[in-house]
C-alpha cells in the first residue's frame, strides 16, 4: 500500500490488500453452480431464433411468414417493421466526438439489411429448436445491393453510399497537428515509413451473448437477465427505447462467461428480445450461437495506418506522423460509438516518449460488414504496434540497440506530472524502472548473445520489445461528457448484519476477472473482518448502488476505492456504536478480526455480533438521541485526471522457421505498473490472459471477409483463437506507482497485456528475420505472410 | 445451432445395419463417433431423417492376423493411439495419431467414420495409402476389400455405395528395414493441417526404394506423390535428387487455395516437408536443405 494511507499495515490480521487470495466465488463456479443467463429457465419462457441476412447489403422487399407461423410450437413471427412499433431506433453518436455521424439503427432491420448476419425477422417458439425449424420456413424476398467492403475505397466517389442521407461513407475524421512536424522530418537524420495493417478480429467469449426479457404486465415491469458489463447503462437504454420509465426496468446480471468488452454494447438482437417480451407478455430468451456470435458480436481493429518516425543519429525521436483508416461496419455502435478506437489511436501513438512533434489523421468509414466497437484494450494494440514498430525500424536504420533506443526516448520517471504530444495527462509513470526491471528479468544481454550464437547454426530467434501506456479508471471524459448516460462513478453500500456478517453491494460487475474478490478483500480490510464474513452482491439494478460496471480497466480502481471508503465509513459507524455501549472514546477503539478492541493493545472489548445485537434488538439500552447507522454508502470517481494512465513494457522471445514461416513462441515477459496491487494473483492472470488475447490477433485471429462482404470463417474450426499449447510461459513483474487520486492507489490492469503483446511479437519476428532484411508490419502474421515477406512464395 | 429432428435406431449387427441402410436409402446416415457428423447436423448442413448408430456393433478390435493388422471400423482414435500392436506393426499410424484433433475428440472419433468422412485434410486416408492398407467394406452383396489408393475420390467422397459401410481396415505389417516419416504443418496443435505428409520407404546403401509419399490437405483428397517417389528412388540419395523430387511435386499435386493458405504456400510447404522427410529417412540433416542467411 502507498504511504499516504495511514490505515494500512500488511502485518495485521484482515490485511487483504496486496495478498494473492483465491476468489470467493470459485467454489460455486467450479461446482457448476454459477448463475449464467444461458442456463436460466423461467416459467412460460419462449425462445427466439433470428432469420439473418445472407447478404452483406440487400433490400427487403417482403417477408412471408405464413408457413413459419403454422409450424409446431411457434408462438409468433415478428418482422422489423412490426417490432419498430415497440422499440424505437437509435443513433450511435457522442457529442464530444465532433462530426461523428451514423444512421438510425433498428432492433431488427426494417427495409434494408446492411451486413451479412443482421437480423431481419424473429421467430419465437416453445424451444430454440422449434424456432430454428420455423426460421428455415420464413421466406424473405431480398434484392441484393452492391456492398461496400474495402475500407480503402469506401470514400471514393464511385463507391455507393451505405446511407445516402449521410452524404458520404465517412463516419468520423480527426486531425491533430502538434509541434513542428514538418521541420522535425526535414531535419531528421533518418525517417522510416511503413504501412501497418491490422486485421479485423473479435472477442471470443466462452459463454455467448445471452439475454432473457421478462415483461410482467401485472406490475408493468420488465426484468432483464443479461450477460452485460454495464447493467445501469442497459437499464437506461432499454427503458428509453421501449418507452418505459427507468424504474420499470430491472437488469440482473449474475455470472457472465467472459466479456472482454464484447458485452458492454447495445446489440440490436438483444433489444429485440426484450421488446418481444413486452410484445408477447411472457419471458423470451435468446442465446447467440457460435455462428451468430461471429457474425454479430462486435469486431475490432481493422485498421490500415501509414506512419512515419523522424529520428536523430543519436537515437532521439523528433517526430511521429500517422494517417489511419478504419472500417467500422454500417453503423456506429450504440451507445459508445465505433469512433473511440480510432480516436484512441490518435491519442496514444508516441505517448510513452518525450517527443512533442506529432501529426495524426484518422478516418472512420462505413462498410457492409459486421460492426466494430470497443474490445479489450481499445486502440492500444494499434497505437502500440505503430509506435513500437516504428521505433524498432528506426533503431535498425540507425544501428542502435532497441532497448537503448527506448531508454533514450522514454519520458523520465521524475518528469511527472506531464503530458503527451496529443495532450494526454500523465500523473505518474515508471517507464524507466519498468524497462530496467524487464531487461534484468529476461537477461537481455544474455539473450542477445544466445541469439547471435544460434544464428550461426541457422536458428533464427528474435527479441521484441514493446513499451506501452494504458488508459484506466476513466472519468466522465470517456462517455459522460459526450452526452451518454454511462456512469463513470461507482457506488458501494456496506452493512453490518445482525449476525455480525457483512453485506457489500457494489455497482461494478463480474465477468470472471475477480471483481467480487477484490471488493471483498478491500471491504474486509477496511473494516477489519475476516473475508469469509463478507458477502458481495453485484449485477442487479434493483439491489446495488448506481454505477458504471466493469469495463475500461475501471472496476478495481474506481469500484475498489468506493468499497474502501464505504468500509472505512462503516468502521467509524460501528466504533461509534461500540463506544456508546462501552462508554469509551471511539478513537481509542479499533476493529480487528471482527472484534472491537482497544486500539494499540488489541484487547478484545466486544465482537461485532454483539454490537449488532444491541443496535438492532436492544437499541433501548443506548443513550437517548444516539442512532446507530450500520450501513454506509460511498461513491467514487476520479476528477483530477481524465484517466489514470498505467504503463509497462513487454518482451517476446520466439523462433521463426524461415523455410515454413511458422513462428514458435518461446517466452514472454511483462513488467507493468497498475499502482497498488489489490490481489497479485488476479493482476498477474489478467496480464497473462491479456497477453494471450494480444498474441491471438498477432498470429492467428482474423475475421476473413470476401469481396461480397461474406464472413468466410465464422466457426471455431476456421477462426483460430490462441490455444494453450502454442502459448509461451509468461513472466510478470511489477513496478508500483499508486495514483494519488484515491486512497487505495489502484489503477487498472485488465487491458495492459493486450495493449503491448502484438507489438512485442511483431518486433520479435522482425528481429528474428533481420538477417534476411525482412520487414513485416501486417497482422496476423500467418505463415503465408512471413513466407511472402521472405520471398519464398 | 440445433439439429433438425431425426429418428434414431441402434442396430445390433452389421446385417441389421445394412438392412436399415437399404431400407432408408438417402434418408439415413450412419453415425459412429459423431465427431464429424454431429457438427454437420447442428449446422444443418445435413438433415437426415434417421440416424443409424453403429455404436452397438462389435467392431472395435485391433488384432494381428498373419501378416495383417486388422482394425475394426469402430476402433477409436484413442484406441489406436494407445495400442501396442499399432505401435509395433504400423508405426506410421502411431506417429500420425497424436496429430488428430484433441483428446476429447479422439475419445469418440473412429477410424471407420474418419475414412468414410474422407476429409482431404485428415491424416488417416494418407496413412492408409502410405501403408498399402485395404479398406474392408460390407454391403448387400457381401464383403469387398478396396485398396486405400482407390478408396478416396474427392472432397468428402469415396467409392462407398449408399448401402455399404466400412467394417474395418487391413494393414500389412511393417517389414524390417522399412522407415517412416510423418509431419504436418498446422497452425495450432490439433488443427487440420495446411500441408501434411505420411511417408514410408526402404532405405539401404544410401538408396531409397519402394517410396510412398502420401500428402494430405493438398488438393481434394490425400494424394500419393508418385513422380516424387520415383525421383527419390532413382538412384543414390543426394541433395540434387531431393531437388528433382521436389520439382516432380508440381506434377503430382494440385493444391487448392483456401483460407488456411494459398496454393503457392501449400506447394512450397510440400517441397519443404519432402526435403525434411528425406533427411529424416536417411538420417542426414544436410538433405533437409534448410535456409541460412
Ligand atoms: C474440433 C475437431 C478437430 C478435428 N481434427 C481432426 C484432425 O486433425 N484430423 C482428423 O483426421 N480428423 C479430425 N477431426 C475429425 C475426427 O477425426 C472424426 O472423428 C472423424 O473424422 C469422423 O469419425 P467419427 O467416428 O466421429 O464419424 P462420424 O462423425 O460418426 O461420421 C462421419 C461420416 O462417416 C459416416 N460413417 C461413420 N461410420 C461409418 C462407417 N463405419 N461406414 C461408412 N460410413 C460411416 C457417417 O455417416 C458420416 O457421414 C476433428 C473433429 C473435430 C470436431
Amino acid at each position: 500500500m502507498n504511504e499516504h494511507n495511514p490505515l494500512t499495515a500488511l502485518d495485521r490480521p484482515n490485511s487483504y490488500i496486496g495478498r494473492a487470495l483465491p476468489r470467493p466465488n470459485l467454489t460455486r463456479l467450479l461446482q457448476g453452480r454459477g448463475q449464467y443467463v444461458s442456463d436460466m429457465s423461467l416459467p412460460r419462457m419462449a425462445h427466439v431464433a433470428f432469420v439473418r441476412s445472407p447478404y452483406a447489403h440487400a433490400r427487403i422487399n417482403g417477408i412471408d411468414a405464413t408457413e413459419a407461423k403454422a409450424m409446431p410450437g411457434v408462438v409468433a413471427v415478428v418482422t422489423g417493421k412490426e417490432l419498430a412499433e415497440v422499440c424505437t431506433p437509435w443513433v450511435g453518436v457522442l457529442s464530444h466526438l465532433k462530426g461523428l455521424k451514423s444512421a438510425p439503427q433498428h432492433a431488427i432491420a426494417v427495409d434494408r439489411a446492411c451486413w451479412q448476419g443482421e437480423a431481419v425477422c424473429a421467430v419465437i417458439a416453445e424451444t430454440r429448436a422449434a424456432a430454428e425449424d420455423a426460421a428455415e420456413r420464413v421466406m424473405v424476398d431480398y434484392e441484393e445491393l452492391e456492398p461496400v467492403t474495402d475500407m480503402m475505397t469506401a470514400l471514393d466517389s464511385e463507391t455507393p453510399l451505405i446511407h445516402p442521407e449521410l452524404g458520404d461513407n465517412l463516419a468520423f475524421e480527426r486531425n491533430l497537428d502538434v509541434g513542428e512536424v514538418d521541420k522535425a522530418f526535414a531535419e531528421a537524420d533518418a525517417v522510416v515509413e511503413a504501412e501497418f495493417v491490422f486485421g479485423r478480429h473479435t472477442g471470443v467469449t466462452l459463454e455467448p451473448r445471452a439475454v432473457i426479457g421478462d415483461w410482467n404486465p401485472g406490475e408493468e415491469r420488465l426484468t432483464v437477465y443479461q450477460g452485460t458489463q454495464a447493467p445501469h447503462m442497459m437499464q437506461n437504454i432499454i427503458a428509453k427505447h421501449l418507452g418505459l420509465e427507468e424504474a420499470q426496468v430491472r437488469v440482473v446480471c449474475k455470472d457472465v462467461g467472459g466479456s472482454f468488452g464484447i458485452k458492454v454494447h447495445v446489440y440490436p438482437d438483444e433489444m429485440a428480445v426484450v421488446a418481444l417480451s413486452k410484445l408477447l407478455r411472457r419471458p423470451v430468451k435468446y442465446v447467440a450461437d457460435r455462428i451468430e456470435s461471429f457474425n454479430t458480436d462486435i469486431h475490432a481493429r481493422d485498421h490500415r495506418c501509414k506512419a512515419k518516425i523522424a529520428v536523430k543519429a543519436d537515437g532521439l525521436i523528433t517526430g511521429f506522423a500517422i494517417d489511419d483508416v478504419t472500417g467500422i461496419g454500417p453503423y456506429s455502435m450504440y451507445p459508445r460509438t465505433s469512433a473511440i478506437e480510432a480516436n484512441q489511436v490518435v491519442n496514444l501513438v508516441g505517448g510513452q516518449y518525450t517527443n512533442q512533434n506529432y501529426r495524426a489523421r484518422t478516418r472512420v468509414v462505413f462498410q457492409n460488414k459486421n460492426v466494430t466497437c470497443q474490445y479489450r484494450a481499445v486502440g492500444h494494440p494499434i497505437a502500440c504496434s505503430i509506435t513500437e514498430g516504428l521505433v524498432d525500424l528506426a533503431a535498425r536504420e540507425i544501428g542502435m540497440d532497441p532497448a537503448a533506443m527506448r531508454r533514450r526516448n522514454l519520458i523520465p520517471d521524475d518528469a511527472y506530472p506531464c503530458a503527451a504530444a496529443s495532450g494526454l495527462k500523465f500523473e505518474s509513470l515508471s517507464h524507466h524502472a519498468s524497462l530496467d526491471k524487464l531487461l534484468s528479468m529476461m537477461d537481455y544481454d544474455g539473450l542477445r548473445a544466445e541469439q547471435a550464437e544460434l544464428r550461426k547454426r541457422g536458428i533464427y530467434r528474435g527479441i521484441g520489445l514493446a513499451t506501452f501506456i494504458e488508459v484506466t479508471n476513466p472519468s466522465a471524459a470517456f462517455y459522460g461528457v459526450g452526452g451518454a448516460r454511462i456512469s463513470s462513478q461507482d457506488g458501494v453500500a456496506i452493512r453490518l448484519e445482525a449476525t455480525g456478517r457483512i453485506i457489500v453491494q457494489t455497482s461494478i460487475t463480474e465477468q470472471g476477472q475477480g471483481s467480487e474478490a477484490i471488493t471483498a478483500q478491500v471491504a474486509a480490510h477496511a473494516l477489519g473482518v475476516p473475508m469469509e464474513r463478507v458477502r458481495v452482491i453485484l449485477g442487479d439494478t434493483d439491489n446495488t448502488p448506481y454505477g458504471g460496471g466493469t469495463w475500461a480497466s475501471r472496476a478495481a480502481g474506481i469500484g475498489g476505492e468506493a468499497a474502501w471508503q464505504a468500509g472505512k465509513a462503516l468502521r467509524t459507524n460501528i466504533l461509534a456504536v461500540a463506544a456508546s455501549i462501552l462508554q469509551a472514546d471511539a478513537d481509542a477503539l479499533d476493529i480487528v478480526d471482527a472484534k472491537v478492541v482497544d486500539k494499540g493493545t488489541d484487547v478484545e472489548r466486544m465482537p461485532l455480533e454483539e454490537v449488532a445485537r444491541i443496535a438492532y434488538f436492544r437499541p433501548d439500552t443506548l443513550p437517548p438521541g444516539f442512532q446507530p447507522e450500520l450501513m454506509a454508502v460511498r461513491h467514487f470517481v476520479p476528477r483530477e485526471y481524465p484517466f489514470a494512465f498505467t504503463n509497462g513494457i513487454q518482451a517476446s522471445w520466439l523462433e521463426v522457421d524461415p523455410d515454413t514461416g511458422f513462428v514458435t513462441l518461446l517466452k514472454h515477459w511483462c513488467v507493468e505498473d497498475c499502482g497498488t496491487i489489490i490481489n497479485p494473483q488476479l493482476v498477474d492472470e489478467q496480464i497473462r490472459g491479456g497477453i494471450v488475447q494480444g498474441i491471438g490477433p498477432a498470429l492467428y485471429e482474423h475475421c476473413l471477409y470476401d469481396e461480397r462482404g461474406q464472413l468466410t470463417n465464422a466457426s471455431m474450426a476456421d477462426y483460430l483463437v490462441p490455444m494453450a499449447s502454442e502459448m509461451p510461459d509468461i513472466e510478470v513483474g511489477h513496478v508500483v506507482s499508486p495514483t494519488m487520486e484515491s486512497e487505495l492507489g489502484a489503477k487498472g490492469a485488465g487491458e495492459a497485456g493486450t495493449a503491448g503483446a502484438p507489438a512485442a511479437v511483431v518486433n520479435a519476428v522482425n528481429d528474428a528475420l533481420a538477417p534476411f532484411d525482412v520487414r513485416i508490419v501486417e497482422i496476423p502474421m500467418t505463415p503465408e505472410v512471413i513466407l511472402r515477406a521472405l520471398g519464398k512464395i | 445451432m440445433k439439429a433438425a429432428a431425426f429418428d434414431y435406431v441402434r442396430p445390433a449387427s452389421v446385417a441389421e445395419a445394412l438392412e436399415l441402410l437399404r431400407r432408408h436409402g438417402d434418408a439415413a446416415k450412419l453415425i459412429s463417433g459423431g465427431q464429424s457428423l454431429v457438427p454437420a447436423l447442428n449446422l444443418r448442413l445435413l438433415a437426415p431423417e434417421i440416424l443409424i448408430d453403429l455404436g452397438g456393433l462389435d467392431l472395435r478390435s485391433i488384432a494381428m492376423d498373419g501378416g495383417v493388422l486388422r482394425i475394426g471400423a469402430l476402433a477409436r482414435h484413442v484406441d489406436l493411439l494407445n495400442s501396442a500392436l499399432v505401435a509395433e506393426h504400423a508405426p506410421l499410424l502411431a506417429l500420425a495419431m497424436p496429430h488428430i484433433a484433441h483428446p476429447a475428440i479422439r475419445n469418440r472419433g473412429t477410424i471407420g467414420g474418419n475414412l468414410a468422412h474422407a476429409d482431404p485434410a485428415s491424416e488417416l486416408p494418407a496413412v492408409m495409402q502410405a501403408l498399402d492398407a485395404a479398406i474392408v467394406v460390407e454391403g448387400a452383396d457381401g464383403t469387398r476389400r478396396v485398396d486405400a489408393r482407390d478408396f478416396f475420390t474427392g472432397i468428402y467422397e469415396t467409392v462407398l455405395a449408399a448401402d455399404e459401410m466400412i467394417v474395418g481396415v487391413e494393414i500389412p505389417v511393417a517389414e524390417a528395414g522399412r522407415r517412416f516419416f510423418f509431419h504436418e504443418f498446422s497452425r495450432r496443435s490439433g488443427d487440420y493441417a495446411i500441408v501434411g505428409l505420411a511417408a514410408a520407404a526402404t532405405v539401404a546403401g544410401g538408396t531409397a526404394s519402394d517410396v510412398r509419399l502420401c500428402y494430405f490437405a493438398v488438393g481434394d483428397k490425400a494424394t500419393l506423390a508418385e513422380g516424387a517417389g520415383a525421383a527419390l528412388s532413382a538412384g543414390p540419395m543426394s541433395v540434387e535428387r531431393v531437388a528433382a523430387a521436389q520439382a516432380a511435386l508440381a506434377e503430382d499435386l494440385s493444391p487448392q487455395d483456401d483460407q488456411q493458405g494459398s496454393a503457392a504456400t501449400r506447394m512450397h510447404l510440400a517441397r519443404v516437408v519432402l526435403a525434411r522427410a528425406t533427411a529424416a529417412l536417411f538420417d542426414d540433416p544436410a538433405l533437409a536443405g534448410r535456409t541460412a542467411a
